[in-house]
């Protein structure tokens, strides 16, 4: 039996994510024997041992060789290749490429990919759609073999006569892939190191699984039976197998689908209990008109009291994540958003929201980024002149504190102290922060308004006071751009995302970050916090999104299906859904419980860049630079999901099917909606920059 | 796929830069080697750039996305390569080589220093407004119009039905959304599908907007007026509401006319000016109805209580100005409205018993309609009116309303004609020869051509020196209608007409003003 994990190169990249679902993965398809195939893998090893020991005297890297045999004559079964790689330093990088070292035949790698293809077009039909997933990993590692080993001629002609065959959401990988023609631009290729690393996970039934076997057997192609062995990874599962739009709907990852026991882990997806607030503030303001009004209201809030309290199977236990403990400030923050929670409309396919938009205007350096407070009485725009600026959406305008020595004299015992330490001489309509040196591409409220958070091209994330509109604190870690940073929804913790492909954990309090959540293989794009303060969900360009424990830093769901760059995430107010969307113009939505796609909705002509549940979760906006918003009907899907819970069916993404889900598509000017939010009582807000045209 | 990756950077291409880097023989082996690495770089670069574009949540790449990129590869940035939009180069191409390159002016130093501070940009604000109200999109200023001119029009003509069958008597079968026609009939007579009628409900503040709007373009308040006919000119979104206007206009206008409220009258023309130049509206359905109105402003027998102080010589003009751009703009081989109102006029001036006052209308409808009619239909005119003209001023028995009368037909011929004939007539006039051809109006007539060659020779030396259209708008030189062969220069011509329209309708209105508020 062929240990999968065989030549798998570890980068920085992805050891941490991949460590406890990597073993896993290892044991269950061991016995189930994918890669076996009719070799014998104590042969093949000692094969591919002896190829790269030549390859390595070949180019007179002594010391390598010298490790590497150092390395096999371990006696456990890790000292082959992989092995070896684990050691290499960057000076031996091509050491690492060596796993493309071949002596076949490498002109016929034309006939082997035909014959591969030929034979997937006339498998059963019920195969097909499976087997064709094969293609592009096996296209792409012949044409990277061809590279490495010098034939630039031929790869050049198999990468003309085959691309065009890939699938269209392939195309952009293809395009990073056709720039590397030579072996030397192999290394250092961001692209090229994530194919070398990883494998290309593929699920297929059994029953496609065999005829793929029947195939290999016939035909004895060595090198693409290596290439399935060496860079590939099938999940085979027991079952019927999947028709072309369920491949469909979860292909276009940069490296394959999510194996299976990836997502077999328990998410606490729940909302804990609501702590027992003693309100003090709570029949001021309406103790005053007469007698029987604050009892019904009294009442109603016992009700919505109640619905909080009880307690969800599903929720963590409160003491999971250490979390900051309840001031009065924030009790009192909870009341009242409570009592504005009462004033909401109930959304649906009847009722649709009103939208209240915010253009900017006069905005000579494009806007990058826009937060809104949670409660909606704050705007925060990040521009890519590297400034922030900071509007109030309510009538009360944006004070700073007075300064110490007025502060001293103020009476620390008052009630309105909060008032009181506040300077009205400088009340304005907006502020400006500056600091950054890149432009600023997100920015976010802390839940008490008293912080913010931006992150920008300059690798650095900020925190700032909005009492004292200065800077805080500098957040370095990530030392390239910071895509995106996110306050949990009970303060003190945050979490970025870059382009170094980690989206780090951070406390205010700490310059060091506190978790590191490690195995994108590109960018972090976009990040939500999960309302129960225990999971983040992060989404990237390699196309899938991820669900991370803040607990133990797992990944614990992976979700492919996008086909370009996912930009926006939204949780549902339950918790129990994500909606995710990006450059490739559609909206997903996710079941976590299982990892499951549930419905595609399409309709946007430009990538999306915010999303939105409303307050009860009953209706999703989208908005994108094609400068419309749409209003998607979720609650039907939920519905329809509730009605048929169907178990059997969670292996293979089946999508729900329900029609078509717009309810309602509203086109502004030429203002790009850049963000959207959804107020206590359920008014949408956006915001986006007015374009001149 | 291949064929659509960018273009490789070439060796010739290596070798310039090489070139000018200073490097005089580079061998081709390593230029070639160059050029594959630097298309590598770029490539590797531009698709990071590509990331920084998306960031940017934008549709365009700048040249601050490849900076950061080059940032992010930790190299330096490229400085002064600063552009708002689009990336700096301009492309030329000449003795079989295409080239691109960044243009580098010359900047006078001392110019900078001595220039006067620009102005202070205006500040970032944030402007809010309702997108959706209870999933309605409001018709407001703020939002896109609700159905773009192109799918009004598209409404206009179903597809499958090419050609409309034009009504009889100028009206057009109207399938308005807000009027129910076709009642009655079944759904499907012969194969012809027909919509079903709706009947379309104008919202409270639609409602409300028409009140507003109308009684504000016919009330006393001079500048409430100004700002309703501004609204009527610029708001998006009103085109659910022209069936009423164009309504509004029709009744005003029957009851104005037999009532002879001349003031009245000048209004609602000027209401259905504001409407033409809203860009977002489609009028061409509602033409049944306005055209009748516009046509009646101008020929009507009497259109004020006093016919030889009142000015109503003015309100012809501005409809028969109104009729010409109609004319232009709405005018198809389906409704033929320039040659059916044309008819219309040459009818009236044939008939010798026709009223002064209709017979001037006439003529200025013919006149506003372009060069061409004036050509055709005028100037062949000219002897004939001349001699009623001397008849009328000269004559035994005249009151002084036909005198008048006589005098605005020759003003107005003379000012319509002389241009013409300035450029169709080989100079030199002769006071003599313009007599024996144009009868009494003949020696006026050479004075005023004089005067146009001169003005014209005048705008040719200025269209040589400075930019001819500001001129010629100012001049209103002689626009011949363009010919169908040469689009080009037909495009030009109607921007030009355009904007001599524009103009002339400002100073009419002008004058129209001053003479209601006397009134």
């Amino acid at each position: 039996m062929a240990d999968p994990n065989r030549t798998v190169v570890v980068t920085d990249g992805s050891n941490d994510a991949s460590a406890v679902s990597g073993a896993a993965a290892g044991v269950q398809s061991s016995p189930k024997g994918e890669k076996g195939a009719g070799t014998d893998p104590s042969k093949m090893d000692q094969q591919t041992l002896a190829a790269v020991l030549q390859f390595l005297k070949n180019n007179k890297l002594r010391d390598a060789e010298a490790a590497l045999r150092r390395e096999a004559k371990l006696p456990d079964g890790n000292g082959d290749s992989g092995g070896s790689s684990r050691v290499a330093t960057s000076g031996e990088v091509s050491l690492v490429l060596s796993a493309y070292e071949s002596e076949g035949d490498l002109a016929r790698y034309c006939e082997y990919y035909n014959s591969l293809s030929s034979f997937i077009e006339s498998s059963l039909d019920a195969h097909k759609h499976e087997l064709g997933c094969l293609l592009y990993p096996v296209f792409i590692h012949m044409y990277l073999q061809l590279v490495y080993n010098r034939h630039e001629k031929e790869a050049h002609k198999f990468f003309n006569r085959f691309s065009v065959e890939q699938e269209d959401w392939h195309q952009e990988d293809l395009r990073t892939l056709s720039t590397v023609k030579t072996r030397e631009q192999m290394e250092g290729n961001d692209l090229m190191d994530t194919f070398r690393s990883s494998k290309f996970v593929l699920r297929m039934s059994r029953d496609s699984y065999q005829s793929l076997r029947r195939y290999l057997k016939q035909n004895e192609h060595r090198e693409l039976l290596s290439i399935l062995q060496d860079h590939l990874f099938i999940d085979v599962f027991d079952g019927v197998p999947r028709n072309r739009e369920q491949v469909q709907a979860t292909s276009g990852a940069m490296m394959g689908e999510a194996r299976r026991d990836a997502n077999k882990v328990k998410v606490l997806y729940g909302l804990p209990k609501e702590p027992d607030i003693n309100v003090p503030l709570d029949d001021d303001d309406e103790g005053v008109e007469g007698e029987d009004k604050p009892k019904k209201k009294k009442q109603k809030k016992d009700l919505l009291l109640n619905k909080n309290k009880k307690a969800d199977p599903n929720a963590p236990p409160p003491s999971r994540i250490p979390l900051p403990e309840l001031k009065d400030a924030d009790k009192l923050e909870k009341v009242l958003s409570w009592k504005e929670g009462l004033k909401r409309v109930p959304l649906g396919r009847e009722n649709l929201p009103s939208i209240c938009f915010y253009t900017l205007a006069n905005a000579y350096q494009n806007v990058s980024a826009v937060g809104v407070s949670e409660d909606s009485s704050l705007l925060a725009a990040g521009f890519e002149d590297s400034n922030v600026r900071v509007w109030s959406l309510s009538p009360q305008r944006l004070r700073t504190m007075r300064n110490a020595s007025e502060l001293d004299q103020l009476d620390k015992e008052a009630d309105d102290i909060v008032e009181r330490m506040m300077d009205e001489k400088t009340a304005a309509d907006s502020w400006l922060l500056h600091g950054h040196t890149g432009p600023v591409y997100s920015t976010s409220f802390s839940p008490d308004r008293e912080q913010l958070l931006t992150s920008s091209e300059d690798g650095t994330v900020r925190l700032w006071s909005l009492h004292t509109y200065s800077n805080l604190v500098v957040y370095k870690g990530h030392n390239y751009p910071v895509w995106d940073v996110q306050f949990s929804p009970t303060g003190y913790y945050f979490v970025s995302g870059g382009h170094d492909r980690v989206a780090r954990l951070w406390g205010t309090d700490q310059f060091q970050p506190i978790r590191m959540f490690v195995g994108h293989y590109s960018d972090v794009t976009c990040i939500q916090y999960h309302p129960n303060s225990n999971y983040v969900a992060t989404g990237s360009s390699d196309r899938t999104v991820r669900l991370w424990d803040v607990l133990n830093g797992n990944c614990v769901r992976v979700m492919t299906g996008h086909k370009a760059a996912v930009h926006t995430l939204a949780w549902s107010p339950d918790g129990r859904y994500l909606a995710s969307a990006g450059v490739d113009k559609n909206v997903l939505l996710w079941d976590i419980a299982y990892g499951r796609l549930l419905a595609e909705m399409k309709g946007h002509t430009d990538p999306i860049y915010s999303l939105c549940f409303s307050r009860e979760g009953s209706i999703l906006a989208s908005g994108g630079i094609d400068n419309t918003v749409k209003i998607w009907d979720v609650q039907k899907v939920f519905e329809e999901i509730a009605g048929s819970d169907d178990l059997t069916s969670l292996d293979r993404a089946s999508l729900v099917e329900v029609g078509s889900l717009l309810l309602g598509s509203f086109q502004t000017k030429a203002t790009p909606v850049l963000k959207l939010h959804f107020s206590h009582r359920n008014l949408l807000l956006g915001c986006g920059r007015y374009q001149h045209s | 796929m291949s064929d659509r990756v960018l273009p490789d950077v070439t060796a010739e291409s290596i070798k310039v830069i090489a070139e000018s880097a200073g490097i005089g023989q580079l061998p081709d082996e390593a230029a070639a080697a160059l050029a594959e690495d630097a298309t590598y770089r770029l490539k590797q670069i531009t698709q990071e750039a590509v990331k920084f574009m998306h960031h940017g949540k934008r549709r365009k790449l700048s040249t601050a996305d490849f900076d950061n990129a080059l940032k992010l590869k930790n190299v330096e940035p490229l400085y002064g390569f600063h552009a708002e939009e689009h990336i700096p180069f301009r492309f030329a191409s000449g003795g079989g080589r295409e080239l691109h390159f960044y243009e580098e002016k010359e900047v006078e130093l001392g110019d900078i220093i001595n220039a006067p501070l620009p102005r202070i940009p205006l500040d970032v604000n944030l402007k809010a407004h309702w997108l959706a109200i209870e999933g309605v999109q409001p018709s407001i200023p703020e939002n896109p119009p609700p159905v773009p001119k192109e799918d009004q029009h598209a409404a206009d003509r179903p597809p499958g039905v090419t050609a409309k069958p034009s009504g009889k008597d100028g009206t057009k079968p109207a399938g308005k959304p807000g009027k129910a026609e076709v009642k009655g009939l079944p759904s499907e007579v012969a194969g012809v599908k027909l919509k079903p009628v709706l009947t379309h409900e104008l919202s409270v503040e639609q409602q409300l907007y028409y009140r507003e709007i109308t009684e504000a373009c016919v009330g006393s308040c001079e500048s409430r007026r100004a700002e309703a006919l501004q609204s009527l000119a610029t708001d998006p979104g009103l085109h659910q509401m022209i069936p009423r206007f164009s309504t509004f206009v029709c009744e005003g206008v029957r009851v104005n006319v037999v009532q002879s409220n001349l003031a009245l009258l000048i209004y609602l023309m000027r209401m259905v000016k504001a409407l033409m130049d809203n860009t977002t509206l489609h009028l061409e359905k509602y033409l049944h109805e306005v055209i009748p109105a516009v046509a009646t402003c101008i020929l009507s027998k009497q259109l004020c209580q006093r016919p030889d102080v009142d000015n109503h010589w003015a309100l012809r003009d501005f409809a028969a100005r109104l009729m010409g751009n109609m004319c232009r703009n709405f005018s198809s081989n389906i409704n033929n409205i320039q040659s059916r109102m044309t008819k219309t006029y040459t009818k009236i001036l044939h008939d010798e018993q026709s009223h002064l006052a209709t017979r001037y209308g006439a003529l200025a409808g013919l006149a506003e309609m372009g060069h061409d009619v004036v050509k055709s239909l005028l100037i062949p005119k000219l002897k004939e009116e001349g001699e009623k003209v001397k008849m009328l001023m000269e004559g035994p028995v005249h009151n002084s309303v036909d005198k008048t009368a006589a005098e605005h037909i020759r003003a107005l011929l003379l000012k319509h004609c002389a241009p013409v004939l300035a450029k169709i007539r080989p100079g030199p006039d002769n006071q003599e020869q313009y007599k024996t051809d144009f009868g009494h109006l003949g020696p006026l007539l050479c004075a005023h051509v004089v005067k146009a060659r001169q003005q014209q020779q005048q705008q040719q030396l200025q269209a040589t020196t400075t930019t001819a259209a500001a001129a010629s708008v100012v001049q209103r030189p002689t626009l011949q209608i363009p010919q169908k062969s040469d689009w080009v220069s037909c495009s030009l011509v109607f921007a030009q007409i355009n904007s001599c329209f524009k103009t002339i309708f400002c100073e009419s209105e002008k004058y129209l003003d001053d003479f209601a508020s006397d009134s």
